[in-house]
């Protein structure tokens, strides 16, 4: 019989009060886990997209939604740009590397982009099956959409218009898949990739009620953005401004971007913690009032263990070791809950785009276990201390 | 053998308490008689290290107890000394059996199960092993905590009051008891009280 147990057997005989401890501790830190988990997964995602990306251009609108659109693939792209003036800026002397995009279709939720090779060597992608498209209505399938839509090479597929899910499907063409893309754990995981001219037979004329807006579209020859590498970093400062004030499309960077939305978001994620924290004050002062309460009953418990040779230290230790029993299962059962919350909030998100997973840990949470021992002597070091106060003859004689 | 020598004590702006010198001899069963506020309590808890006296010693087999420090007194009470309460005081979340194997684990005793049994066996617990304290009666808890004094084979034996809240018949039982397994685990007996159904049961009487 060692205090471990003692101390156990103590808290199961107030079933409700523990349960209700270990739950408002475990509240709050499943809240912070899945603010750590989400926010440094949001962060890593935005990142590794973006990584060789130093500018993006398209039609002039909000340079925020042209890098969510040609980057994350996530809102909807600001308009087309006129692939006359795409070629031009694309030969300039200052880009290392431009990649066209060509969007507007999807594939159950899963974007369609035509582009060229250059794509692939951006990403760095690599096959696992197949080869990569190159003729029209040929495409190549990141790896998550190869898994969900239950695609194989030489599998056929329509694409649809718009940009998530829609019935609207152009039925006059297939896909055929030529490959699979390995996993990369970015963006390309959930694209379709092609070449532009497939993206432009789908909208030819002759099929459906869009006709006459397609039509202009395509004679006029027009792609969505481009994403451009520099060739030396000194263009950071010269070619954005180039490209704004002299010509009809815009330039965004990504960096700048994805930290003014990181910032955006962070307000809500501050606030959440702030949240979070109260919580876990609470719940420290919700374990302190139990175990305060509880020595009141517990006088004589102890004066007994006392008459019966257990030092003060020993007894000092079976009070605290009740309070951080109770934080650190409290905080252990909140990563759980944390971990699995997120999971499966990423099972029943929308948008395989910015997917995230419970399955992922970080160094934060070995903070949290530690904030649960902390929270644990802060609420009973008091009632631990009243042991050096306890008079065993006298509470033990004045039970009479 | 325990003996007290020349105790006095007083409690804050109380009168101050004298107690005669007093030796019991190994295996000796006392009577600790006195009115209320006589002292009687109070001489137990100093006998028993849990009250340091202004002035005197308590020797129990050549060790003078309040040359003890805390922690080495604690300890020496829980493997020399076995205190029997008023009422039981058992722990609450602690089945029969881990209530009297705690004595032995507080002490630094390592627990013997089948000494724990033996002793319940003895006396008339067996089937309540497994059972609660607030699912035994008065005195069934009684012996319980007679148990818990016992396991550790303590050299002395100290009841405070064990009859007062029993009926004759339990309190005769009581006192067999008390007599008995002293006399079995080789133990000195003291057993403090002002039941005049006790007086007469032991040959030894020490008078406050």
């Amino acid at each position: 019989m060692n205090i471990l147990r003692l101390s156990t057997k103590n808290l199961l005989r107030n079933k409700l009060t523990t349960f209700l401890n270990i739950i408002l501790v475990a509240f709050g830190v499943a809240i912070l886990t899945i603010l750590f988990l989400a926010s440094t997964q949001i962060g890593d995602k935005l990142e590794q997209n973006a990584k060789d990306i130093d500018l993006v251009v398209g039609a002039k609108g909000s340079p925020l939604q042209l890098i969510l659109s040609s980057i994350y693939h996530i809102d909807f792209p600001t308009g087309n740009i006129p692939l006359k003036d795409a070629t031009e800026l694309m030969q300039n002397p200052m880009v290392k590397r431009a990649v066209p995009l060509a969007l507007g279709d999807n594939f159950q939720g899963h974007r369609i982009v035509g582009t060229d090779s250059g794509f692939v060597s951006l990403y760095g992608l690599k096959l696992v099956a197949g080869k990569f498209w190159s003729r029209d209505l040929e495409a190549t399938i990141g790896s998550g959409v190869a898994a969900e839509a239950h695609l194989k090479v030489g599998d056929k597929f329509f694409g649809a218009h718009g940009l998530s899910d829609a019935s609207d499907e152009h039925k006059h063409h297939a896909y055929t898949v030529t490959g699979i893309l390995q996993a990369q754990g970015n963006i390309t995981d959930n694209l379709i990739l092609t070449n532009i001219g497939s993206v432009y037979k789908m909208h030819e004329p002759d099929h459906d009620e869009h006709e006459a807006q397609k039509e202009a579209e395509i004679s006029n020859k027009e792609i969505t953005s481009i994403l451009i590498q520099y060739r030396s970093p000194m263009s950071v400062v010269i070619f954005p401004r180039m490209v704004n004030q002299s010509t009809n499309m815009q330039a965004a960077s990504p960096a700048m971007e994805s930290a003014r939305l990181f910032s955006l978001i962070g307000v809500g994620i501050e606030t959440l913690k702030w949240f979070a924290l109260l919580i876990m004050a609470i719940s420290a002062l919700s374990v302190f009032i139990s175990l305060y309460n509880a020595m009141k009953e517990k006088k004589y418990d102890l004066a007994v263990m006392r008459s019966l040779g257990a030092s003060k230290a020993k007894l000092f230790f079976l009070v605290m070791l009740e309070g951080l029993l109770i934080t650190v299962s409290g905080a252990i059962l909140g990563l759980f809950i944390g971990h699995l919350a997120l999971h499966m909030i990423a099972h029943y998100q929308e948008s395989s785009q910015a997917r995230l997973t419970g399955l992922y840990f970080v160094t934060d949470e070995l903070y949290l276990i530690i904030a649960g021992l902390v929270i644990g002597v802060v609420a009973s070091i008091l009632p631990a201390i009243q042991i050096y106060r306890v008079d065993i003859a006298q509470t033990l004689s004045k039970e009479k | 053998m325990i003996s007290i020598q020349s105790l006095t004590h007083n409690y804050h702006n109380g009168p101050t308490l004298k107690f005669p010198d007093w030796e019991i001899l190994n295996q000796e069963q006392w009577l600790l008689l006195g009115a209320s506020g006589s002292g009687k309590s109070t001489l137990l808890n100093i006998i028993s290290g849990l009250l340091k006296p202004q002035n005197g010693k308590v020797n129990l087999n050549e060790t003078d107890l309040y040359s003890l420090s805390q922690k080495e007194m604690d300890r020496f009470r829980g493997q020399n000394i076995g205190i029997i309460f008023q009422k039981p005081h058992l722990i609450k979340s602690l089945n029969i059996f881990d209530n009297v194997a705690l004595a032995s684990s507080l002490a630094g005793v390592k627990i013997n199960q089948s000494r724990v049994m033996d002793l319940l066996s003895s006396l008339g617990l067996e089937d309540k092993t497994k059972n609660y304290p607030e699912e035994l009666s008065q005195g069934q808890l009684q012996r319980v905590s007679i148990a818990r004094a016992l396991v550790n084979k303590p050299a002395l034996l100290i009841a405070d009051e064990p009859t007062s809240s029993l009926d004759d018949e339990n309190a005769d039982n009581v006192l067999k008891i008390l007599t008995q397994q002293a006399a079995e685990n080789h133990a000195s007996l003291v057993i403090a009280t002002h039941d005049r159904r006790v007086k007469d049961k032991l040959n030894k009487e020490y008078l406050l």
